[in-house]
């Protein structure tokens, strides 16, 4: 599953090129840069060298002939390479992928379409489409059909929105940018008017919202967030929460972002960045006797004191 | 011997796409020899040993060289007689079959092809979509469909697909987080799943002797590909989300329990509340729970601001739990 090398990468573009040209006589080679992700430079060298490569023979009706001036080009002779190469495996699997997630991604609009390009793409690869691979992602249809007509109509809205780092649940206004799902949840993606910054708003936390009149307008220093390496990306300016965890709560270090995790003994000592102690407390008191906190000093004593008043409002009588 | 050719091939790649090309163009099989004394760039004295290893030794690297790329090159004999094997590439194997897609159709493929997040599969998606754009399909790179999901997996996906394409048994080393040392795992993969944005491989799992999922992410290290191909047969259509989805299934909430949660407190257990009353000590909720200690996990995080009423599970699993936070602080 590794990208082909350079050679490989040049002679896998001319293989195309040829009949890419071929399909649209007298395009703009700066055009056909652009679709190939290249200079302008760099596609008037492949065409040099595609001139001089050609049927055996290599005779002046052998070669691969085109008129190439300044702006256009136009194949005239392909030499045979009138067709781009089958699709390889990882090429079919990649595509067949990604179309079936998209397909199975709720509020995508015309998931016909989806259906129909799939199926196309499936026949052209023949077999190298046939991996059994099945896609299934949860989600709350109507919600998001819901979610992704607001932010199409570009409407602010008003929304109730449950924070779980603060526990809390607030109103607020925002300007919707787009709609994003992330390891199967969906999120709203929009500029705060409250926060004065640009969140990622999972659909499932929205306990009500309203479709303002006026229109959504983020401001330019809106930026959308950088979701590839998932939605909660803890940065050094958080407090580092470290734990002993026993085996029976390791799952943790698989469900939430820790920065690291060392064994001790029959445990394990592992750090996590946290927004917001309040959560590290609930966290923590939930997880029962098998967690215990090493550090800050702050968050030890909150837990005790929370647990012993909670404690007490079950032994003293009348409370 | 050289041939008096009229291009001298300057480059690697322009001998490849001469390559390419005559034995497109060939019906016959072109031994080495054969394929020597037409392609520019090959041109050596095959009565000079060096000079003759040396042919041979760039011949297979371009052979190699096009079949990672994926051109089936086909190897053969012309005839009974000839010894030396011969290549050629045969045009139906080679092309890509036509494939017509309406503009929406080529607009999905392109937003499909660009949400991968992996590096490999991100190069493998833009490189088939290069292909498409070369049988003449026009996509539309400005497209967008209101939702965008992420798309990603795990390293161990590509080898575990491709095995369970060919039927090909895998080893690998697998983590669960409860145990300290990876244990190796030897599995008959039917089919990768994804399920709630998690990548499983499901299968039959030859130590067990059952049916079994692995979560991807657990995979340690490289899978391994072992025997040969076709060496199982999976079930007839094997409900491989199922398999998964049974491990996660919804779990009936039968239990109701009350708790008394101070103004403006516990948003969370708020919002799973059925039905909610004010009172002199704070809001008395109704909650509806499946599990017990989950929901005691839950109620004791939020320390005194909340104090279940009952039902006595509820109760004393709180009570039990903040008991062991105390002793243990």
């Amino acid at each position: 599953m590794t990208g082909p090398r350079p050679t490989g990468d040049r002679l896998g573009r001319l293989l195309n090129l040829v009949p890419y040209l071929l399909a649209r006589p007298g395009i703009l080679v700066s055009e056909a840069a652009a679709d190939f992700g290249v200079t302008e430079k760099t596609l008037r060298e492949d065409l040099e060298l595609l001139w001089v490569c050609g049927l055996p023979g290599y005779g002046p009706g052998d070669l691969i002939d085109m008129a190439l001036d300044d702006t256009t080009v136009t194949i005239s002779h392909d030499a045979g390479i009138d067709r781009p190469l089958r699709l390889t495996q990882d090429e079919a699997l990649a595509l067949v992928v990604a179309l079936r997630m998209l397909a199975e991604t709720p509020g995508t609009g015309n998931r016909d379409v989806i259906e129909r390009a799939l199926a196309k793409i499936e026949t052209a690869a023949g077999d190298q489409a046939d991996a059994p691979v099945e896609v299934r992602l949860p989600g709350n249809e109507k919600r998001l059909d819901e979610f992704r007509a607001v932010v199409e109509r570009g409407h602010a809205l008003r929304m109730t929105y449950y924070t779980a780092a603060r526990d809390e649940t607030t109103e607020r206004v925002v300007d919707p940018m787009r709609m994003v799902m992330v390891d199967g949840r969906a999120y709203l993606e929009a500029w705060c008017r409250r926060a004065e910054g640009t969140r990622l708003f999972r659909v499932d936390r929205v306990d009500a919202y309203e479709e303002l009149d006026e229109p959504s307008l983020p401001p330019e220093e809106a930026v959308p967030h950088d979701v590839s390496e998932g939605v909660f990306r803890p940065g050094p300016e958080l407090q580092l929460v470290t734990l002993r965890v026993g085996r029976g709560s390791r799952w943790i270090t698989e469900y939430y972002p820790v920065e690291e995790v060392t064994r001790s003994g029959d445990e394990w000592v592992v750090t996590m960045r946290v927004t917001d102690l309040g959560w590290a407390q609930r966290l923590l008191l939930g997880l029962g006797p098998d967690v215990t906190v090493l550090g800050p000093p702050e968050l030890l004593t909150r837990i005790h004191d929370q647990a012993t008043a909670a404690l007490d409002q079950y032994s003293t009588p009348g409370r | 011997m050289l041939l008096a050719l009229p291009i001298v091939s300057r480059t690697r790649t322009e001998r490849l796409v001469n390559l390419v090309i005559c034995l497109l163009s060939t019906r016959r099989f072109l031994t080495a020899a054969q394929i020597a004394l037409t392609v520019p760039g090959y041109e050596h004295d095959p009565e000079d040993p060096r000079d003759h290893e040396a042919f041979q030794r760039k011949f297979e690297r371009d052979k190699a060289e096009l079949r990672e790329l994926g051109v089936p090159l086909e190897t053969g004999t012309a005839s009974v007689f000839d010894q030396e094997p011969g290549y050629r590439i045969a045009h139906r194997e080679y092309a890509l079959p036509d494939i017509l897609l309406e503009p929406d159709e080529a607009a999905a493929v392109g937003i499909a092809a660009r949400l991968w997040q992996h590096a490999g599969l991100a190069a493998a998606a833009s490189s088939g979509l290069a292909k498409l754009r070369a049988a003449g399909v026009e996509v539309d790179p400005q497209a967008t469909l209101g939702v965008e999901p992420v798309v990603t997996v795990d390293p161990a996906f590509g080898p575990l697909a491709a095995a369970a394409r060919d039927r090909r048994a895998v080893t690998f080393s697998y983590r669960v987080p409860e145990v300290d040392d990876p244990a190796t795992r030897r599995l008959e993969p039917w089919g990768v799943v994804c399920w709630r944005g998690r990548w499983y491989v499901v299968g039959h799992d030859r130590d067990r002797a059952a049916t079994r999922c692995f979560r991807l992410s657990r995979i340690v290290g490289a899978v391994k590909a072992v025997g040969r191909t076709d060496a199982f047969v999976p079930p007839e259509n094997p409900d491989l989300i199922s398999h998964v989805a049974k491990w996660s299934g919804p779990v009936a909430h039968n239990g109701r329990a009350t708790v008394i949660v101070k103004p403006g407190r516990g948003a969370m257990l708020r919002r799973w509340a059925t039905d909610a009353v004010e009172g002199p000590e704070g809001d008395r909720l109704t909650i509806s729970y499946g599990d017990a200690e989950y929901l005691a996990s839950k109620i004791v995080g939020y320390g005194p601001d909340v104090r279940v009423e009952g039902p006595p599970e509820v109760r004393d699993a709180v009570i039990q739990r903040l008991k062991e936070v105390v002793a243990r602080s």
